[in-house]
């Protein structure tokens, strides 16, 4: 075999800390190099070009590249090698950067470690064979998980690209948390006017499947060809007789429990129709809080239904679909704030978060538009926002900012004083952080026009005081204690991972970070990609996000999907596990371990049991290998001998040369 | 005491391709100053980790073997990683009985955005490590020549261990 090695520079990222001339000139001693230089950007054009180059001037049938992490541009150099006419997967990459130059700081060791690093790369390549791609089809549908504004705008796109698309929604309607808004920064827009037309859309068009009350059960298959088991919960009314017009809502004597869409400001009935732009308009019964089916009887509403499709026997159905791409869109949660003692833990009526002031300044709010202070329904004149709560906060473990908090604390003052002329409004923050087009001349104008008074510091504690509710704090410009008498207070919670992320996540194999946002494949370059293949990412379940962002996020991933799903056949990795039948003893051990029901038994000619990979179900992790009591199972590019190879590169065998 | 200021040792690393690789590649991103004696070898998963290899690296000689896959439950494969706790778990009670010292394996969990916790692990595994020292050598024949115990073995005139 030949094998030429390139020492990438990386500039000084590499050549900093490592002499690559001297771990290119150690290459050369190792067994079957024939060629070995140092080059300054391997990654480059005329970096490629030279390895190409190199390849046919010195007739090498393999090729390591020593540079970044193989996770980063292992695809650009295979493509390399394969432009020079070798097989794509002979070609090792050392990882002479992120696990060398950029952690040890002193050169001799790092240039011993290259070396080492080079040689085991040089070991596993003379042990590669080329493998060949198998191609598949792939099923032209895409599943979208959440039906907020970035799984709408990603559902949206993708059918008009013309793929089908279904959306699943675990809440009644979909909106998500836009629904919830009454306007939208930096332009006091309307948000129900923006995001409804686009509901509709959701409903009308014709590639759309939408799914609401459901939930994604479970996720199995690959990119291209996903089964997805989706629950269907038992909202006790046909949906398709339900004509949305809203007199069982009228009639239903049950309004005791709290309505989650208006964040528990005001009861709901238990068969209710969310809102009035709800999308599906259907009604849907509360089984925990409903007469009928807690007590066994009632029945108002089956009573003055028109159309009859009230059903107190209905159950929980599973739905089946085969996707080729899923679009994670789940969204966020609020943070809770009764862990803080300092705003009274949920003990005053007239603390309460912005979304639930956001839903009193709706007119489609329990109040319908005018500002009512929960506990005496008052008109409050003095209202106090408090920036930061529950981030940038390590002491309850979510030191990220949130991001979008400023700005709509700043929306909420100046539509404070539009619907209240004469109030005043106090916003205790830390910084203000209002990067984007026209974000910081809207803060500013909440400041300058409307008046709204910005104290520099964090609130110690909230105490009662008559009507009133004393806000003390600290004023860090004028280095004073401040109090404020305030008739609201209203907390800037900031943003989670959604509840249930983390299982969701378990479903689609997509790792959350520590926080519950899931994880995209290169935070620079792969912002909506994960690290599972036909799993993308949408909106604030990557990390928070403001509506815009999540909208081009949405259209991001859409045209993710449609860029995959195009093509008409994908190609399968190629490193997957094989049989060797002369080894193979038919004891199945590999079949009951594979996670994914990528091997099958088959009979050979004499009808001895042999196992069998499927090779586009195979997904390459090796769990059979391990498995397997003879060897005979190999995973292609990370057999035993060449991950020994490794091994025996990294610690030279004492006793016997040669285990293979 | 700093690894940097005495002589490497050898640490081999196992690491899984999605999870702990990735998290020791945010570590360099993130610039996390590592002692230099762990040399990481990429598996596609820690189901792939065969315990043989990590017995195979203390043969030959490592003074530590050090596996890191995703968190149970966070598996790219689905369940690949805990195939890898039961393996690792019981690799790690018996490597005893094979003389060797179980402290000079260690397994753990590291996930993509761990760079920090990887710094951590590295650290504190190459610090156990140099507190234990090079590894004995792991035969005490291995000065003999073994080509010519084989040749006498073959030539029917029995082995030192049989006699």
């Amino acid at each position: 075999m030949r094998i030429g090695v390139f020492i990438c520079h990386c500039g000084s990222n590499i050549a900093g800390t490592v002499d690559c001339p001297s771990v290119a000139a150690t290459a050369l001693t190792y067994p079957d190099v024939v060629f070995s230089t140092d080059t300054m950007y391997a990654c480059s054009e005329p970096g490629q070009d030279a390895i190409i180059q190199a390849v046919k001037d010195k007739n090498l049938d393999g090729v390591v590249v020593a540079s970044c992490t193989p996770r980063m541009h292992e695809p650009t150099f295979r493509r390399a090698v394969e432009r020079a006419g070798l097989n794509r997967y002979m070609f090792e990459m050392a990882n002479i950067r992120e696990h060398v130059s950029w952690i040890g700081k002193i050169k001799e060791q790092n240039t011993v470690k290259a070396s080492e690093l080079v040689r085991m790369a040089v070991e596993k390549l003379r042990r590669n064979r080329p493998l060949v791609a198998k191609r598949f089809e792939t099923v032209k549908r895409v599943l979208v998980i959440g039906g907020g504004v970035a799984g709408i705008q990603a559902a949206l796109d993708c059918a008009d690209g013309g793929q089908e698309v279904v959306m699943v929604e675990r809440e009644q309607s979909i909106g998500g948390k836009m629904a919830k808004l009454d306007k939208t920064f930096p332009t006091v827009d309307c948000s129900s006017c923006v995001l409804g037309p686009k509901m509709v859309d959701i409903a009308q068009h014709p590639k759309i499947t939408l799914y609401t009350c459901s939930e994604v059960e479970s996720v199995g298959g690959y990119v291209g060809n996903f089964q997805v088991t989706i629950r269907k919960k038992a909202t006790y009314v046909d949906w398709s007789k339900c004509t949305g017009c809203g007199l069982c809502v009228e009639k239903c004597p049950s309004r005791k429990h709290p309505d989650p869409f208006n964040e528990n400001l005001c009861n709901a009935p238990s068969i209710n129709i969310p809102f009035p732009q709800a999308i599906p308009k259907k009604a849907a019964i509360n089984a925990a809080s409903c007469i009928m089916l807690q007590k066994g009887k009632c029945g108002a509403c089956a009573k003055v239904c028109p159309v009859k499709c009230i059903d107190f026997e209905m159950k929980d159905e599973l739905v089946t679909v085969d996707v080729g791409a899923v679009v994670v869109a789940t969204g966020y949660d609020l943070f809770d704030w009764h862990k803080y003692p300092q705003y009274g833990e949920g003990r005053y009526k007239d603390v309460i978060t912005s979304l639930q002031y956001e839903r009193l300044l709706s007119a489609s709010g329990p109040t319908g538009g005018h500002i009512k202070r929960p506990s005496d329904g008052k008109e409050p004149k003095t209202v106090v926002f408090v920036q930061c709560v529950g981030s940038r906060d390590k002491s309850v473990g979510r030191p990220y900012c949130s991001g979008f908090c400023c700005m709509y604390t700043a929306k909420q003052a100046i539509l404070t004083k539009d619907h209240v002329p004469d109030s005043q409004s106090y916003v205790f923050y830390m910084d203000i952080r209002s990067p984007g087009k026209g974000y910081d001349e809207f803060t500013r104008r909440a400041m300058e026009e409307y008046g709204a008074q910005y104290v520099r510091g964090r609130v110690s504690m909230i105490y009662p005081k008559g009507d009133k509710l004393i806000v003390r704090g600290a004023d860090t410009l004028a280095g004073t204690q401040v109090e404020v008498p305030a008739d609201l207070v209203v907390l800037a919670v900031g943003a989670e991972s959604a509840k249930g992320a983390v299982q969701l996540g378990e479903k689609l194999r997509v790792a959350p970070d520590q926080y519950g946002f899931f994880v995209e494949s290169h935070p620079k370059l792969k912002p909506v990609e994960t690290n599972t293949a036909g799993v993308f990412l949408a909106g604030a379940c990557q990390g928070p996000k403001d509506i815009p962002a999540s909208v081009g996020q949405g259209s991001a991933a859409a045209s993710k999907v449609l860029g995959l799903l195009s093509k008409k056949e994908l190609e399968s990795d190629p490193a997957v596990s094989r049989v060797n039948p002369a080894r193979c003893v038919g004891c199945g051990k590999c079949i009951l371990t594979c996670p994914f029901g990528a091997i099958k038994a088959v009979a050979d000619r004499f009808g001895n049991p042999k196992a069998e990979v499927i090779d586009t179900v195979c997904q390459g992790c090796g769990i059979c290998t391990v498995t397997c009591p003879q060897g005979a199972i190999q995973l292609e590019h990370f057999t035993d001998n060449q991950i020994l190879a490794e091994v025996n590169a990294l610690c030279p065998p004492k006793i016997f040369a040669n285990f293979e | 005491m700093p690894a940097q200021d005495i002589r490497e040792l050898r640490i081999v690393g196992f690491l899984c391709n999605w999870c702990s690789y990735g998290g020791a590649d945010t570590a360099g991103v993130g610039r996390f100053t590592q002692p230099t004696d762990l040399r990481i070898i990429r598996v596609p998963c820690s189901g792939r980790i065969d315990p043989l290899f990590i017995v195979r690296s203390l043969l030959n000689g490592a003074d530590g073997v050090l596996v890191s896959g995703c968190h149970p439950r966070d598996c790219h494969y689905a369940e690949g990683n805990f195939y890898a706790r039961r393996r690792l778990e019981l690799l790690k009670r018996f490597l005893p009985v094979t003389g060797i010292d179980a402290r000079r394996f260690e397994y753990t969990w590291v996930s993509a955005s761990e760079g920090q916790r990887w710094q951590h692990v590295v650290t504190e595994f190459t610090h156990r490590i140099h507190e234990l020292g090079p590894a004995p050598s792991f035969n005490p024949m291995s000065e003999v020549d073994w080509n010519a115990l084989a040749l006498q073995a073959a030539q029917g005139q029995g082995c030192p261990c049989h006699g």
